[in-house]
C-alpha cells in the first residue's frame, strides 16, 4: 500500500451563478480540487470524497517540500489502499465558503472590492452539493462509482443520493447523522458565540482590521474536540495526567495534560482557519434536515434515493451516534432501498472515521471492490 | 446450517421472487443462493463483524444489529418471508423474537436443534448432557442457551398463536417427515400469524 505521492491542487472558476438554498446567489465562484488516479475511458470510475467540518480537497498525497503535508484521509485513498487509486479516479472538492482556495469569506466580494467576511452568502449541504455537480458537469462525469464522506461530508454523500439520484451507484455515508440533535447544535452555538464574541471578530469584518479572532477560534476549536473524543479514549490518553508532576495551585496556568492538548488544537487551529468560515460550516451542519421537507418523515425524504447504500457508524461516537446511523438505514428499509449497515466497535469516538481500524477499512474495501468490477476498472 | 443440502432444503420453502430478512444471516450464503436461483431480494442481520464483512464482500446487503435488541427497524409485514435460521437457540428473547419475526414477515420460517432426537435421548439417559455433529459443545460452553425439541416449538408455535404452515426435520442433508422429533438433529417450521 502506497501513498499517492505528490499532488497539486487545480482550480475551476464558474461564472454561471450558483443559486443557493437560502435565496441568494453565488457569482463568479472557484473551486478548487485534486484528483488522483486516472479517469478512465467510460468515465465511470470516478469517486467523489467530500469533506467535513475542517478538512478541505487535500484528501490524499501530499505537497512538494512540505512536511507532515499528508491529505486527511491518505489512511484510506492511495495505490493498493481500500479506495484503490489505481482503479479509481478520486476527487476532492473544496466547498464554497471554505478558506483553502474555494471562493469563501477571505475571497473578494466583486460588488465591494473588499474581503467577503461575514457577507459572504450562507451556504448549505444542498448549496455544496449543486457546486460538487457542477464541477462534475465540467469534468465530464455524468454517474460517479461513488460519493464518500464522514460526518458533515457523509451528510453531502447523502443528500447527492436525494438531489442527483441518477448520478451515483453507490453512496458511502459514515459516522452521519439525517440532521443535528438539539444537544449538537447546543455545541455549534457555543462554538460560534466564542467567535463572535471575540473582540477582535469586528462583526465578522476583521480582515480590514489586520487582526484574526483567535481566541474565540481556539475555544471554538477546543468544544469540538472534545465532542469528537470519546470519554474512555480521552481517559486512556490524558486521564488525570499532571503536565509539571504535581499541581501548582494555578486556576490559569496548564494542570492537566487535557487542558495542554486542547490548548495546543485550540493554537494550532486558529493559526489556519477563518473565523467565518467556522461560522459558515456549523451552520451548514445545524441546517442539514433533509426530512424537513417532507414534514419531518425521513422515511419520504429517501423515496427520492435510487442508489445503494453503505451506512457505518462508531459504537463510542456520541457526537453522531449509531442510533442516528439507524435511523437513516430505517428510512432506506422502508423504501426498500439497497443498503449495508456496519456498527463498528470502536473505541475513538467521532474521530474513528478518520483512523484505519480493519474492520472499518475492509467493509469500505469490499464497497469499492464490487464497484470495480461494476464498473470494469 | 451451512450444509449445502440443508440450505437447498430451505431455500425451496421461500417462494421466488420473494423479499427476504434473514435475521443470523452468517456470511450470507443462503441470501446469496436465493438471489442467485430464485430472484429473491433483501437483507441479512448480524452481530458478528467477521460475518458483516463476508456479507459486503458477497454482495449481499446485510444490517449489523443486536438481535437481542428486536427488530424495531422492521416495519409490520414488510417482508414475505423472515428466517431464523439455526439462530433462535443463541437467543436470550427466544420468545420475544419469534414473535417479532411473526410480526415483521408474513411468513417466518425458523430451523434450530432439535434436542430430541434420539442420539441425544441416548447420552441424557446415560445421565449425560449430549454432545453431538448437531450440538458439538459440552453444557459449560455451548452458545445454544435455549434447546428446545420439535416437540416443545410446535407447544410454543400454539401458545403464541401462530399457524405452522410446514414443519419437518432434517437428518443428513434430507428432509424428514416421519417421527422428526425422534429421528432429526435439526427442526424446520414455516408458520405465519395466526
Amino acid at each position: 500500500m502506497g501513498s499517492v505521492g505528490q499532488v497539486t491542487p487545480q482550480a475551476m472558476q464558474f461564472a454561471e451563478p450558483l443559486p443557493l438554498k437560502s435565496g441568494a446567489q453565488l457569482r463568479d465562484y472557484a473551486l478548487v480540487y485534486e484528483t488522483y488516479g486516472t479517469l478512465n475511458a467510460d468515465k465511470s470510475n470516478a469517486v467523489l470524497v467530500c469533506h467535513a467540518l475542517n478538512a478541505s480537497h487535500h484528501v490524499a498525497g501530499t505537497y512538494a517540500g512540505e512536511a507532515k503535508s499528508e491529505g486527511w484521509w491518505d489512511n484510506l485513498v492511495g495505490p493498493g489502499k481500500p479506495l484503490d487509486t489505481e482503479r479509481f479516479f478520486v476527487i476532492g472538492v473544496n466547498n464554497p465558503g471554505s478558506c483553502f482556495g474555494s471562493t469563501g469569506p477571505m475571497s473578494i466580494n466583486p460588488a465591494t472590492g473588499q474581503a467577503w467576511g461575514a457577507d459572504f452568502p450562507v451556504v448549505t449541504v444542498e448549496d455544496w452539493v449543486d457546486a460538487q455537480a457542477r464541477l462534475m458537469d465540467r469534468l465530464g462525469i455524468v454517474q460517479l462509482a461513488a460519493v464518500l464522506g464522514g460526518s458533515l461530508g457523509g451528510m453531502q454523500a447523502l443528500s447527492w443520493s436525494l438531489r442527483y439520484p441518477q448520478r451515483l451507484r453507490q453512496c458511502i455515508a459514515v459516522a452521519t447523522a439525517p440532521n443535528l440533535s438539539a444537544q449538537n447544535i447546543a455545541f455549534n452555538e457555543v462554538a460560534r458565540r466564542a467567535i463572535v464574541t471575540d473582540p477582535e471578530f469586528h462583526g465578522g469584518h476583521f480582515y480590514a482590521h489586520g487582526v484574526l479572532p483567535r481566541r474565540g477560534l481556539r475555544v471554538a476549536r477546543m468544544i469540538g474536540h472534545i465532542t469528537y473524543l470519546s470519554d474512555d479514549a480521552m481517559e486512556r490518553k490524558f486521564g488525570r495526567g499532571i503536565r509539571n508532576g504535581d499541581f501548582g495551585y494555578s486556576t490559569q496556568e496548564v494542570e492537566f495534560e487535557i487542558e495542554s492538548y486542547l490548548r495546543h488544537q485550540g493554537d494550532k487551529f486558529s493559526e489556519y482557519f477563518d473565523a467565518n468560515t467556522y461560522l459558515l460550516i456549523t451552520r451548514a451542519l445545524d441546517y442539514f434536515d433533509p426530512a424537513r421537507e417532507h414534514g419531518g418523515d425521513l422515511t419520504r425524504a429517501f423515496a427520492a434515493a435510487s442508489c445503494r447504500f453503505q451506512v457505518v457508524s462508531f459504537t463510542t461516537d456520541w457526537r453522531f451516534s449509531p442510533a442516528r446511523s439507524r435511523e437513516i438505514v430505517k428510512a432506506l428499509l422502508d423504501n426498500r432501498r439497497d443498503v449495508s449497515y456496519a456498527e463498528i466497535a470502536a473505541p475513538h469516538g467521532h474521530d474513528a472515521f478518520l483512523l484505519d481500524d480493519p474492520r472499518y477499512h475492509g467493509v469500505l474495501k469490499a464497497c469499492f471492490d464490487r464497484l470495480a468490477v461494476e464498473v470494469g476498472t | 446450517m451451512s450444509d449445502r443440502r440443508d440450505i437447498e432444503l430451505i431455500a425451496e420453502m421461500v417462494p421466488p421472487g420473494a423479499r427476504v430478512l434473514d435475521l443470523g444471516c452468517g456470511s450470507g450464503e443462503l441470501l446469496a443462493h436465493l438471489a442467485a436461483h430464485r430472484r429473491c431480494s433483501g437483507y441479512g442481520v448480524e452481530i458478528a463483524d467477521e460475518n458483516v464483512l463476508a456479507c459486503t464482500q458477497r454482495g449481499v446487503n446485510v444490517i449489523q444489529l443486536n438481535l437481542e435488541e428486536g427488530l424495531a427497524m422492521f416495519e409490520d409485514q414488510s417482508f414475505d418471508v423472515v428466517l431464523q435460521l439455526d439462530t433462535m437457540q443463541h437467543l436470550r428473547n427466544t420468545e420475544k423474537m419469534l414473535r417479532e419475526t411473526a410480526r415483521v414477515g408474513r411468513v417466518g420460517i425458523v430451523s434450530f436443534p432439535n434436542f430430541a432426537h434420539w442420539p441425544n435421548r441416548v447420552r441424557v439417559a446415560t445421565g449425560r448432557m449430549p454432545v453431538t455433529k448437531a450440538l458439538p459443545y459440552e453444557w459449560y460452553n455451548t452458545p445454544n442457551i435455549r434447546v428446545g425439541t420439535y416437540a416443545d416449538f410446535e407447544v410454543l408455535a400454539r401458545k403464541d398463536g401462530l399457524r405452522i404452515l410446514d414443519a419437518f426435520g432434517i437428518q443428513n442433508g434430507e428432509a424428514v417427515r416421519r417421527w422428526p422429533n425422534l429421528m432429526a438433529s435439526v427442526a424446520v417450521f414455516k408458520f405465519e400469524r395466526g
